[in-house]
């Protein structure tokens, strides 16, 4: 199981208090722990990655096991300690005003 | 006894006020979508129940959230707006091309008649439309794809497609206008356009009377009198007798023909209302003074409405959105200011009151008048 922190503006929209746990087929990479976030809360489509590209949107960051892993690859294994749910993938809403 | 719902988007959430015909005493819910963007809701004239809202962060992106309850819950529904086949570019604010980005969703207008459909006014500036209550959202893509587009640019606010008016008796026609390329016209019910702006002067352009280019501000009709067209530009307010073939300036008497919203009395096609800015560099009234201007007859003579509105040390501004009246006998007429305040105003302009003084800045103002 997967544990996912979502901020707080994407836990309102997903109605989900506290930390998502997901079920992850395959290798846990972030392309698959998103997948599946997004399958399991499709309002989040768009707010994470770009619907078209894919892509992480420009504000947002990964961050676990005190890593930022905004820059790696999407099919990067994820650290061990995320894959079993150990430490939190963490979705992070980059510090900027407003 | 009738009554009213204003319903207010601002920079962090939106709000609903509520009052009774009399207008007098106001039930304020909020803020809803707490934190985000609210450029801008709107309810169905076919069900006044159903609104949508437009929700956005540059965080997080584009929500679309509906309500079927008048506004008590909400659920988001489609966010995914994709420009048809390849984009291309539009001018950047230097000149040079830039690719066609969605951004956001700035106004949306839901069809007078059917409450699942509803079209949605983008940055960067293009119209899409659902038939299906928000699920899905395709564009219409006849009004970026017949010719001008890559000759328009941003205004300060970005490249945003911000009035969308449905003609009230032929579903076919449709105005819409965008900044900073001008009004465009459909008479095919969105498939075809062509741009509306003979007439428009515009000295922040390389040739002032080009076809595309001008910041129109923003556009309204009165249903009884649809070929009648007025125009908030960048600079000047610009009247139409023709459905947009050709304009004329009616700024007349104005301190100041800079500003952005303009609306129409909701029973007098001849009475309009205008909030004069200083200027495009200075974006608040002039002589700090918050005034209304109201014409009736049709524009050149205007007249400032002050009473209840402050008249010194005020320095806010009143976005394109941001006006609305309601269609009570006495007219109703609100406004919503970068400050915050929500004005309302029972007597057609005559007199004002602030429903509230301090939310978030207001990004738009719509009322719907309930039975």
């Amino acid at each position: 199981m997967i544990r996912v922190v979502l901020p707080a503006h994407l836990r309102t929209l997903a109605r989900v208090e506290g930390e998502v746990a997901l079920e992850v087929k395959g290798d846990a990479t972030a392309r698959a722990v998103l997948d599946a976030l997004e399958l399991r809360h499709p309002t989040l489509r768009g707010a994470i990655r770009d619907r078209v590209t894919g892509q992480r949107r420009p504000f947002v960051r990964y961050f676990a096991c005190q890593r930022d892993l905004s820059h790696d690859p999407v099919d990067a294994p994820l650290p061990e300690a995320v894959a079993d749910g150990r430490e939190p993938f963490r979705v992070v809403g980059a510090m900027a005003g407003g | 006894m009738s009554g009213v719902r204003v319903l207010v988007g601002t920079r962090k959430g939106a709000f609903v006020l509520r009052a009774d015909g009399k207008r007098e005493s106001w039930n304020v819910e909020g803020p809803l979508f707490a934190g985000w963007e609210v450029y801008h809701l709107k309810g169905s004239p076919g069900d006044p129940d159903r609104i949508y809202a437009s929700q956005s962060t540059g965080w997080f992106g584009q929500q679309i959230q509906r309500s079927n309850d008048g506004g008590k819950t909400w659920d988001p529904v489609g966010n995914e707006f994709v420009y048809d086949g390849v984009p291309g570019t539009h001018q950047w604010y230097d000149g040079t091309p830039h690719p066609w980005e969605f951004a956001r969703v700035w106004h949306m207008e839901p069809s007078l008649t059917d409450p699942d459909t509803v079209y949605a006014g983008v940055e960067d500036a293009a119209l899409f439309r659902t038939v299906d209550g928000g699920k899905t959202w395709k564009e219409l893509a006849g009004l970026r794809g017949h010719g001008s587009g890559p000759r328009w640019q941003p205004g300060a606010g970005g490249m945003c497609l911000h009035t969308i008016l449905l003609h009230p008796s032929d579903p076919e026609r449709i105005f819409v206008a965008i900044s900073a390329a001008g009004a465009f016209r459909s008479d095919d019910g969105g498939t075809s356009w062509r741009p509306i702006n003979k007439g428009l002067r515009s000295e922040g352009i390389p040739e002032p009377e080009a076809e595309v280019g001008h910041c129109v501000h923003r556009i309204a009709l009165h249903p009884s009198r649809p070929d009648v067209l007025f125009m908030q530009k960048h600079w000047d307010v610009m009247r139409s007798d023709d459905a947009g073939e050709s304009w004329r300036e009616v700024s007349g008497n104005l301190p100041s023909d800079f500003g952005f919203p303009i609306d129409v009395h909701a029973h007098e096609p001849d009475t309009v209302f205008v909030v004069p800015i200083e200027s495009d560099s200075k974006h608040f009234p002039p002589e700090g003074k918050l005034r209304v201007y109201r014409t009736r007859s049709g524009g050149e003579e205007w007249e400032p409405l002050t009473r209840g509105l402050p008249q010194r040390d005020c320095y806010v501004n009143v976005l394109r959105d941001a006006m609305a009246v309601d269609s009570l006998d006495a007219c109703g007429v609100y406004f919503g200011t970068t400050g915050g305040q929500v004005y309302a105003s029972a007597d057609a302009g005559d007199s004002w009151k602030p429903i509230v003084r301090d939310l978030p800045a207001v990004l738009s103002v719509e009322v719907q008048t309930l039975p």
